[in-house]
């Protein structure tokens, strides 16, 4: 598949630099530094100052609901990093990113339940659901959750360990294209099924919430809410600099050149298998984060998060913001979930009919989405 | 259904009372028996019942029936049947007005049972081969001793083959309870033949006191051959509930091998196009009610080209207006497809509400055949099961025989070629995909008539859709008949043994595995576009 992003676009009358790939020189340009300096601060002075020490009662105020908003919204550009990875520059579409998600949520949930402590409404050592359902103790997959540090690692583990089962075999057998796309689509519905179930010990329908403290610190403290923005942001800002560590080097001009012509890259000698095995898992363990960073500050995760839906949905703010450009993903779920937060408060019954005809505008008439406008843009200008 | 049958019941209850009513008072019912089973000791009454039985009229059991169903009111000797305002004296069955101080006729559940029973051994002898059935299958549920010289006068005097095993299944139930061992023994010989579930019951519930060891081997054989018989139907059933599901998939799929199979368009929109066709045929059904309440029985008729039609319409619409642009992009389309399922789902919850609306069957669909004691075939199921398979004929003919699936197999396979001979290629691409588009129209006609119409309707099958497509193989119709058809049967083999949600998921592995071993499909095509 072709896409517009230079490499194999006609001769232009304006020369580009080679392949408009990164070169060898530094992992940032000299005002690409300044402005990821610049958010650093933002995330970490700027955001803690305007909502712990500016008075309430202030214009510059940043209202706690705010901080959830951005601090939920930075979650989802995580994982809108992650699809870009895998889709804008490996080109293969995964209609399952938010298994990946839940299952980091799921991760980070076990340990929260745990952590609540007998202080369910049932005072009992199990979390409330299983001693609803008259479990006497707690079943084998909830062995480590009682550990924090088993719960970090696990949240890297699980989601990246059925990432490489999935994808080896996947991409073993040289599945491509749309036919990837739906049966990773069937994967995280088996999956959302699956979860829906009471036997299968993570809560059924209503998943894990109620949580109460996490590292035995309560959550829902105004300073532990802040922390974990400012942690979320730093990994958001983190999972920049790794991506473009990694489609700067030429592990990721393999990856773009997969994406391009996977025939010739074979030719040429590659096996693609290893190069999308690892993109993919790299991209299902940036999702499991992104999950573990969300689920206590949204304080809720039930299966509805694995639906085809929300997987479909996350290809989408990579398409707004613009594929195969690191920045474009986070700009694109900014401004999808910006309006979305806007808009189905404001106009709830407009909300399906914006997002479907963004899905429409976005593939006919941008398909390099907001980025590649503004590239135009400059272009034009000078 | 549950309603439905109940309904039914009551009808054939009324019709055996008309025909015992129209062969007049055999002897007639006095006033003594009717008081007798109106009021006093619960015993008492269920003994005058059963003694009233024998000499059974049409009063009698019009009297029993109107007792069953509160309408007896007590005063002094007399006894009245009150119905609808009117009173009828119950013995004279003239009109006559209900003094002041009547008082209802109290009947408690266990009264309810008895007199049901005995309705069903009064319309032993009715005319009508449906109501001897009914009262059959109801004397058979609750078996009886006291009945069992009725049970015996009408097994000699019936004449219908099938109706005299059922009675003599009946009589036999009767005689296990019998004191006799040698009864008991042939008894329990005869019901190796039932075929019900009840017999299993009873049975079940002889071999429970049974003492006798030559009788109880006689149970136990006897019982072993009906839990046969019943794991058939069981199987049976499981194949049907199969067959059923695979021709709902091999509908649904069968315009996703059109737009996706023959031309390579992802259509994520195609489960709301069902959509647009099960809509249509609640507009149909609501303008039957409205302007042709007569012939609404036939709304169908209409309705099946209605909703071709609105869902052709609206994907050639679309075809036009958005996936033309996006041709030999495949994960642009999906995209963008998925966008325009978002907003005709949204369209739909803005024109019908959000909540799911009913399409009912006409009364030549409701109801259904009963082949085994456990196994009934519900016609609505049949209809589609031959629908789905005329709609799949009349593709295959139409891609095959004529001018246009000529020009649609063309373009397929070389479309530069095509437009060199002279093929229009954009309205060819048009003309088939408003083709499946249409196709999920009917789909969506026939989903109608098994379920509920909401704005949800296609989510809930494009999935699977999807999968018995890629499963079939590319380009393919034959290969989508097969996996639809063997979707549908494995998923409701593997409920059967794990329950509907672990099948579900069962399924969906073995697909995800599947492809991985066979990425093309069950039917590769062979050649150099499968490689494209």
């Amino acid at each position: 598949m072709k896409t517009e992003t230079g490499v194999a676009a006609p001769a232009e009358s304006v020369p580009r630099p080679a392949l408009e790939l990164p070169g060898r020189s530094a992992l940032l340009s000299r005002a690409g530094w300044s402005a990821f300096v610049i958010a650093v601060l933002l995330v970490c002075v700027l955001a803690p100052l305007l909502n712990l020490v500016v008075p309430e009662g202030s214009a510059l105020h940043l209202s706690d609901y705010a901080v959830a908003l951005l601090g939920k919204i930075m979650c989802y550009a995580i994982l809108a990093l992650a699809m870009d990875l895998i889709w804008g520059y490996t080109g293969i579409l995964s209609l399952g990113h938010g298994l990946f998600f839940a299952l980091g949520g799921y991760v980070m949930g076990m340990y929260l339940m745990r952590q609540i402590g007998r202080e369910g409404n049932y005072k009992s050592d199990l979390p409330d659901f299983m001693v609803f359902l008259d479990w006497k103790e707690l079943p084998w997959h909830w062995a480590l959750s009682d550990s924090f540090v088993a719960t970090l690692v696990l949240v890297l583990l699980v989601p990246g360990l059925i990432a490489f089962v999935f994808g080896y075999f996947a991409f073993r057998s040289r599945i491509k294209g749309v036919y990837f796309s739906i049966i990773t689509q069937a994967m995280t519905f088996a999956a959302m099924l699956l979860f829906f179930r009471n036997e299968t010990g993570f809560g059924g329908n209503n998943g894990f919430t109620d949580f109460k403290r996490i590292l035995g610190i309560a959550i829902a403290t105004p300073g532990m809410r802040m922390f974990l923005f400012v942690l979320t942001g730093c990994t958001l800002l983190g999972f920049f600099l790794l991506a473009r560590a990694l489609v700067r080097a030429k592990f990721g001009r393999v990856l773009q050149a997969i994406r391009d012509g996977e025939s010739r890259v074979m030719f040429c000698g590659y096996s693609p298998v290893g190069y999308k095995l690892a993109i993919w898992t790299i991209s299902a363990m940036m999702c499991g984060v992104a999950g573990a960073l969300y689920v206590p500050q949204v304080g809720i995760i039930n299966p509805s998060e694995m639906s085809p839906a929300n997987s479909i949905e996350i290809a989408i703010w990579a398409a707004v913001g613009g594929r195969a450009s690191l920045i474009g993903p986070i700009v694109g779920a900014f401004v999808v979930n910006g309006a979305k937060s806007w808009l189905t408060v404001a106009y709830p019954e407009f909300w399906l009919y914006f997002l479907g005809a963004l899905f429409i505008a976005v593939t006919l008439f941008l398909p390099n989405g907001i980025v590649g406008l503004a590239r135009r843009w400059k272009r034009g200008g000078q | 259904m549950t309603i439905g049958s109940f309904m039914t019941g009551r009808i054939l209850r009324w019709l055996g009372l008309a025909f015992l009513l129209g062969c007049g008072a055999a002897q007639a019912l006095t006033a003594d028996q009717a008081r007798a089973m109106a009021a006093g000791d619960t015993d008492d009454r269920i003994a005058a019942i059963n003694q009233s039985l024998a000499q059974a009229d049409a009063r009698t059991a019009a009297f029993l029936q109107a007792l069953g169903e509160d309408a007896v009111k007590l005063s002094g000797d007399q006894v009245f049947i009150v119905r609808d305002g009117t009173s009828v004296d119950a013995v004279t069955g003239a009109q006559a007005s209900l003094p002041a101080d009547a008082e209802d006729a109290m009947v408690n559940n266990r009264l309810r049972g008895e007199i049901g029973t005995a309705l069903a051994s009064i319309n032993l002898f009715a005319k009508d081969n449906k109501v001897r059935a009914a009262a059959i299958a109801t004397l058979l549920a609750e078996t009886d001793e006291s009945k069992l010289p009725l049970v015996q006068k009408a097994l000699a005097a019936e004449t219908n083959a099938d109706l005299r095993d059922q009675l003599a299944m009946v009589q036999a139930a009767i005689l296990l309870g019998s004191p006799d061992a040698a009864k008991r023994l042939e008894a329990a010989r005869m019901m190796a033949d039932g075929n019900n579930r009840n017999t299993k019951t009873v049975l079940l519930e002889r071999l429970r006191v049974e003492t006798d060891p030559q009788v109880m081997a006689a149970l136990q054989a006897s019982l072993a051959t009906v839990e046969e018989r019943l794991a058939w139907g069981n199987r049976l059933g499981a194949m049907f509930s199969g067959v059923s599901l695979g021709s709902i998939l091999l509908l649904v799929a069968l315009g996703l091998a059109i737009t996706y199979g023959l031309m390579g368009v992802i259509n994520m929109a195609h489960g709301e196009l069902m959509m647009v066709g099960a809509y249509a045929t609640y507009v149909v059904q609501g303008l039957f009610q409205k302007f042709l309440p007569a012939a609404f029985d036939w709304y169908l008729v209409a309705a099946v080209p209605i909703a071709f039609l609105a869902a052709a319409l609206v994907g050639a619409a679309l075809e036009r207006c958005v996936i033309r642009f996006l041709y030999g992009r495949p994960l642009e389309t999906l995209l963008a497809t998925w966008g325009i399922s978002l907003m005709l789902m949204q369209l739909a919850r803005t024109l019908f509400g959000a909540q799911n609306v009913a399409v009912e069957n006409p009364i030549w669909m409701s109801g259904g055949v009963q082949v085994l004691g456990n196994l009934s075939l519900p016609f609505n199921r049949l209809v589609i099961i031959g629908f789905a398979f005329a709609v799949l004929l009349a593709v295959a003919w139409l891609i095959a025989r004529t001018r246009l699936g000529l020009f649609v197999r063309g373009v397929t396979q070389n479309r530069p070629i095509a437009s060199c001979m002279g093929v229009n290629t954009a309205r060819v691409d048009s003309y088939a995909f408003a083709l499946g588009s249409g196709i999920a129209g009917l789909a969506g006609c026939a989903l109608s008539q098994i379920g509920n119409v909401g704005p949800d309707l296609g989510q809930s099958y494009i999935v699977d859709a999807f999968l018995v497509v890629v499963l079939g193989g590319v380009g393919q119709l034959a290969g989508t008949v097969y996996a639809a058809l063997g979707l549908g049967l494995l998923n409701k083999f593997l409920e059967g043994w794990t329950g509907a949600v672990l099948a579900k998921i069962a399924v969906l592995v073995f697909i995800i595995i599947f492809i991985q071993k066979r990425p093309q499909g069950i039917f590769a095509m062979k050649g150099r576009s499968a490689e494209a």
